[in-house]
């Protein structure tokens, strides 16, 4: 077989199955309660996708879309906010600078 | 404030804070859609097992069509992606895994494990289902079949596992309690004496 | 296209990634390899169409399964079930490309 690591090819961050890098990763196999956070976040998602504000595909695409280093950095649903985020304002469902304003107001 | 590098609990705040005055959202619907999630948990995977184990039929229907099985059963499917079940026999055993992000069968198991999100179980999974398997301190004989699942795309999988010696004659109830989310996914298998 | 099991398949060996932005549900592991139809599981809109607000495509979803050691050099002689469009499958044996 000529390719026989998956090194070379141009695979997406996300893309993990089988990927070198991770193969001697620990499973951290612990329960791990969810945040207040974590599940507002979970059924924001929900309530957006219930209302067609956003699909989990582009939820999806949005989180794909994180750099790499910051993918590995983020909590699972600290990528979701993030892909949320984005998903509203690219559909104009929310304006950037308003939410830019709302973060500023709410810094002080 | 770069929106990118806001800190995820102030976005998550100044988003819905907006979206609510914009009357896109509210708190209460928020708050229910909280508590369906919440309602959703391994004991409705391990109910679905237990009757699949205790009654033939179910279990038939089960494989055959793992939607209209779990509605049957009164699980809430409506709007969710289709779930398919996997046997696992005396000659193969399932393991399920989500490379690309962490698809779950969350009607019947609620919210995804933190491992099963986690780089090192879905890089490995794929590659080394037997080394993953033995963190939870599984070892499948050489002659059965792993399969492992990887879900990718718009199926939801859970795994059915085999009935553990030792059980016969148990009420459904009791073999229920037996049953975990991770040997719905395949990574451990119930025992009669947990 | 419509497959019936144990037809032999081989999945395309494309990267659209490396042209741009993409949502791509075929996992890089399997891409240039042979396996084997499983079941037709159902037809469903692309993700990939519904992630970037385009009119979704159609497509008959396989299960397609794969021996492990014809993925991954390194693996024991298990096998691996993965979920694969239609558009991500080609006849098996063809050339190439």
């Amino acid at each position: 077989m000529a390719d026989s690591d998956v090194q070379d090819r141009p695979r997406a961050h996300h893309d993990m199955g089988g990927v070198p890098r991770f193969l001697c990763e620990e499973i951290d196999i612990e329960p791990h309660e969810l945040t207040p956070f974590d599940r507002q976040v979970d059924a924001l998602r929900q309530v957006l996708a219930a209302k067609g504000l956003m699909t989990v595909d582009e939820l999806r695409r949005g989180i794909e879309e994180i750099p790499e280093e910051e993918y590995l950095r983020l909590s699972y649903y600290q990528k979701w906010i993030r892909s949320i985020t984005a998903t509203l304002i690219r559909r104009g469902v929310i304006d950037e600078a308003d939410l830019r304003a709302r973060l500023d107001g709410a810094a002080s | 404030m770069n929106v990118r590098e806001a800190e995820s609990g102030r976005l998550l705040a100044a988003l819905t804070s907006l979206l609510s005055e914009r009357g896109l959202i509210s708190d209460d619907e928020l708050a229910a859609r909280m508590a369906i999630t919440e309602s959703a948990s391994p004991k409705q995977g391990a109910r679905i097992v237990a009757r699949a184990w205790t009654d033939p039929g179910f279990r038939e229907r089960l494989l055959a069509d793992g939607t209209a099985a779990v509605e049957e059963a009164g699980v809430f499917m409506r709007g969710l992606p289709p779930l398919g079940v996997l046997e696992n026999t005396s000659e193969v055993h399932n393991v399920v895994v989500c490379t690309l992000c962490s698809c779950y069968p969350r009607a019947v198991l609620g919210y995804p494990p933190f491992w099963f999100k986690s780089p090192g179980y879905r890089a490995r999974t794929v590659r080394d289902p037997r080394g993953v398997l033995a963190e939870w301190g599984t070892a499948i004989p050489e002659d059965v079949r792993i399969r492992v699942v990887d879900s990718t795309a718009d199926y939801r999988w859970m795994v059915l596992p085999m009935r553990p010696a030792g059980t016969e004659g148990w009420s459904a109830e009791a073999l229920a309690d037996l049953v975990r989310d991770s040997d719905m996914i395949g990574v451990t298998q119930p025992k009669a004496s947990l | 296209m419509n497959l019936g099991p144990g037809t032999a398949v081989r999945i395309k060996d494309a990267w659209p990634e490396a042209d741009g932005p993409v949502h791509v549900r075929t996992p890089h592991y399997v891409r240039g390899r042979s396996g084997t139809v499983v079941r037709h599981l159902g037809d469903f809109p692309d993700p990939g169409d519904i992630a970037f607000e385009r009119k979704p495509a159609m497509r008959s979803l396989y299960h397609v399964a794969f021996r492990l050691p014809d993925l991954f050099p390194d693996a024991t002689g298990d096998e691996l079930l993965v979920e694969i469009y239609d558009h991500w499958i080609e006849a098996a044996g063809r050339a190439q490309a």
